[in-house]
């Protein structure tokens, strides 16, 4: 058995070391792929904060990645034909730049998982799992229903957005990019957990007398958890719809934030690093079950049901027989 | 009066038919042990409840150091230093000992908890914390886990984790449940000792403790204070001996 | 809009809603007695109507096509029950998630593999179609009179049930005090499986009935699932009676929204626009009566503190 630091280490250096490869050797759809694990990865590591960290088990958190997805489909393609999205009062024009994609996409799914988390934590356990749930299901008739951005089509944006001093068409560098985002939003979740503040998400996420106890508003750390949560699955949305170049309602869809749950669990809940082997498991698992079976999910669901069943480590629990990163 | 810490007016509180609380009025004075007996069901963990937020009352007051507290939630008085223990552990069980006296110390220091500096940087705080520790002599076991702590252990972490507010009050839910003998004296000693420091509300079973401890005692009956004096004048009580404490003397 | 319409819509509104109840009923009751969220409700729904519109392509039956369905669902929960859900009882909401939708992706993709991936059809029986001339003169279609009908017949039966039957008081039972039943000498696992096939026969019965006003297809099971969600998080989880109540509201607050909405904003909006916008909004109303439930009463209209 290996230690949770070495397996990090080796996940994040085997991500590296087969998009090298296939950066060698030509291998364009191998480095889409591997951008493709990175981005889910990071829809995980939010959701992550808000299940493993916090235990709010959302079934909901395709809406955030959703709205991150839309916030880049419709800025970019106000940006395409030129036709500024708003002109009184003030006017605002669309744009292909990430930097600002991702702020909107931030700003915007932070807004929604405040209005999102502030009703769905005025109740608990399984109130919450369908409530947020219901919520995402809005957001998805929303987008099918709303003509003005393709309803059920969805946009399509013809070239990807620009990162100032990157050609994002180029797959290595759009995978960079990615994978920086990645780095940070790993960061972001090991300071969390580490903070005075993931001490007390943690103590609440066991007892929630205890954290009362000592001053803390529990609905407020829950609330909190859940905004940081819901924006950075916002994030993963936008550059998820920036490497399909192309947003529909599915990004909202209950399937979208099943999978995503997914990650987490089959890398191993409230361990950093078990969305991005999730998601790596995931990713190798489609592409390898898919050429075999048109019915691939059958499999997924199967193995689902054991790790649930017999597993409840998930991957980098299996690998590290339970150890958890604090020891 | 100027020395009442912690008082409650015309506290009533029922449910459904059950009065579990009628018209309670009693204070906690600075210095002072004030002991709340009664037998099992006369209203002494809702009134717990009530003082410290938990549970509402239909009726009257509670104030701390002077300040209505009455619609402040739970954490709101603990932030004003009304620091409370439980009967059943909320003890996380997964966390070490010192994790759950550095929150407190973390979040009595600055309620809004940092998001980025990992909690084991704040020195000073590790430092208070250790302290406390000390104090209630934990310190040995500092960095185990909840979960292979005895339970006289977590009877005293529980305290250690109260202490780390800086209490302006103390309420204690029966601190000697389930202890032995030595486990009880040691808990006797450790609040004979706060008591300078805090006064401290303490319901409680163990006639033993109590008589040894409190300054003044209070007999809750049917949600009703029946009979409050000293430790002399509630032993020679009629009413009290008729009601409760009967074949205990 | 007329008042015939008008009243046409409540009618529709109030079929999808007793059809709803049928699907939330087993959801609430399930989670009522054995504390368990089972997201894989809905695919029961969805084997009901395919194991219907199979009988039916094969025998020309309805009657057969409703009895396989039941049967169909029913033998599909009992056996999910004693193989997957029954582990699930003692632990966290979480895994009881995960479990049940590794259960949907299963479910889906087996019902794919079998009858593909193009939508199925059940035809309305010739004894319920064309319509009844109602009082007032609403013309409307036999087959929907008959599910309102039937679905308020089984709710009327299924409050029998749990007031009446002895089955019902284990029921009652094992929702207050599970150690109390099994103290009775109720065999537990008996009673856990047989409530579980009683909600799975409920929805495998209304997916058959639904399936022949719409199509029979993979992934029907779902948009009902998490609408029956909806449902009892406004009733109350738990409640049959909230089930009943949170059913027949959303089904008229989706039906009446839809046509309503876009009427109503036609006033002040050209009629493209108002269609537009009214059918995205009355897309979110029911979304928004959940939110003001909640605000309002955070443990639904019939639910009890947990």
């Amino acid at each position: 058995m290996i230690s949770e630091k070495l397996l990090n280490g080796a996940l994040i250096a085997g991500l590296l070391l087969v998009v090298l490869h296939a950066h060698l050797t030509d291998a364009p759809f191998t480095i889409t792929l591997a951008t493709k694990v990175a981005i889910l990865a990071v829809a995980g590591v939010g959701l992550n904060i808000a299940l493993g960290l916090g235990g709010l088990v959302s079934l909901g958190h395709a809406a955030f990645f959703g709205i991150g997805g839309y916030a880049m489909g419709i800025l970019a393609s106000h940006a395409q034909s030129y036709v500024p999205l708003m002109q009184s009062p003030v006017l605002i024009e669309g744009t292909k730049s990430m930097p600002v994609i991702w702020l909107v996409a931030l700003l915007a799914s932070a807004l929604a998982a405040l209005l999102i988390g502030a009703l769905s934590l005025r109740t608990s356990g399984v109130y919450f799992i369908m409530i947020t749930l219901a919520f995402a299901q809005m957001f998805y008739y929303f987008a099918i229903s709303w003509p003005a951005y393709g309803g059920e089509d969805g946009l399509s944006i013809y070239v990807r957005n620009g990162f100032p001093g990157l050609n994002t068409l180029d797959p290595i560098q759009y995978f960079l990019v990615c994978f920086g985002v990645l780095v940070l939003a790993l960061l972001v979740s090991f300071r969390l957990r580490t903070s005075p503040f993931g001490l007390a998400l943690n103590a609440a996420r066991q007892s929630t007398a205890r954290v009362q106890a000592i001053g803390q508003n529990p609905f407020r750390l829950r609330l909190t958890a859940f905004v940081i949560s819901g924006a950075i699955t916002g994030l993963a949305g936008a550059l998820f719809a920036d490497l399909n170049r192309f947003v529909s309602p599915t990004m909202f869809s209950w399937q979208t934030s099943g999978e995503i749950m997914v990650f987490v669990i089959l890398g191993g809940v409230g361990r950093v690093m078990g969305p991005l082997a999730g998601a790596a498991l995931f990713i190798l698992l489609e592409h390898l079950l898919g050429g075999v079976s048109d019915y691939w999910h059958i499999y997924l669901g199967a193995l689902l049901l054991g790790v649930v069943l017999f597993a409840r480590g998930g991957l980098v629990g299996v690998l590290t027989e339970g150890r958890s990163g604090d020891d | 009066m100027t020395d009442v810490i912690l008082r409650t007016e015309g506290m009533s509180k029922s449910f459904g038919a059950v009065m579990a609380s009628e018209d309670v009025s009693l204070d906690l004075r600075a210095g002072e042990i004030h002991a709340i007996i009664g037998p099992n069901g006369a209203g002494k963990s809702t009134l717990i409840g009530q003082i410290c937020g938990a549970i509402e009352p239909d009726r009257g007051r509670v104030v701390l150091n002077g300040a209505d507290v009455t619609e402040l939630p739970v954490h709101a008085r603990a932030q004003l230093g009304l620091a409370r223990t439980f009967q059943i552990s909320t003890l996380a069980m997964e966390d070490s000992v010192l994790e759950h006296v550095l929150l407190g110390v973390l979040s009595t220091d600055q309620p809004r908890l940092g998001l980025w500096r990992g909690a084991k940087s704040y020195r000073s705080a590790e430092d208070r914390a250790r302290t406390v520790l000390e104090r209630v002599g934990l310190s040995a076991v500092a960095s185990r886990r909840v979960a292979k702590l005895s339970h006289a252990q977590r009877r005293q972490l529980d305290v250690a984790i109260a202490l780390t507010l800086r209490p302006k009050a103390l309420v204690m839910d029966e601190p000697m449940a389930g202890l032995g003998t030595d486990g009880s004296r040691m808990m006797t000693e450790l609040l004979g000792r706060l008591r300078q420091e805090a006064p401290i509300l303490l319901v409680e079973h163990d006639m033993d403790a109590v008589f040894a401890l409190a300054d003044r005692i209070s007999v809750l009956v049917y949600g009703k204070i029946i009979a409050s004096g000293s430790v002399d004048q509630i032993r020679s009580n009629a009413d009290v001996r008729e009601a409760y404490l009967g074949d205990l003397l | 809009m007329t008042l015939l319409l008008f009243l046409e819509q409540v009618l529709n509104g109030l079929q999808s809603g007793v059809m709803l109840f049928l699907t939330a009923a087993g959801l609430t009751l399930v989670f009522g007695v054995m504390g368990l969220i089972n997201l894989a409700h809905g695919s029961l729904y969805m084997i009901g109507a395919f194991a219907a519109a199979a009988i039916a392509a094969a025998t020309g039956s309805f009657t057969l096509a409703i009895i396989a369905a039941l049967t169909a669902a029913a033998a599909a929960g009992a056996l999910v029950e004693m193989v997957v859900i029954r582990r699930l009882y003692t632990r966290d909401h979480l895994d009881q998630v995960l479990a049940t939708f590794a259960l949907i992706l299963i479910f889906s993709e087996a019902t794919r593999w079998v009858f593909g991936s193009f939508p199925l059809y059940l035809d309305i029986p010739d004894a319920l179609s064309g319509s009844v001339r109602l009082p007032g003169g609403i013309e409307y279609p036999r087959y929907r009179l008959a599910l309102i009908a039937v679905g308020l017949t089984l709710a009327a039966g299924l409050f029998f049930l749990i007031s009446r039957t002895r089955l019902g008081i284990q029921i009652r039972a094992g929702e207050s005090d599970r150690e109390m039943i099994a103290a009775l000498g109720v065999n537990i696992s008996k009673l856990y499986t047989l409530v579980f096939a009683l909600g799975a026969a409920l929805a495998g019965f209304a997916g058959a009935l639904v399936g022949a006003i719409q199509s029979v297809q993979v992934g029907m099971g779902e948009p009902v699932l998490i609408l029956a969600f909806v449902v009892i998080v406004i009733g109350g989880i738990g409640s049959i009676k909230g089930a009943l109540v949170g059913a027949v509201l959303v089904g008229l607050t989706d039906t009446l929204g839809g046509v309503l909405l876009p009427e109503a904003l036609r006033l002040f909006m050209a009629p493209s626009d108002a269609a537009a916008v009214g059918s995205a909004l009355a897309s979110m109303l029911i979304y928004l009566l959940m939110a003001v439930v909640l605000i309002w009463r955070p443990h639904g209209l019939y639910g009890m503190r947990a």
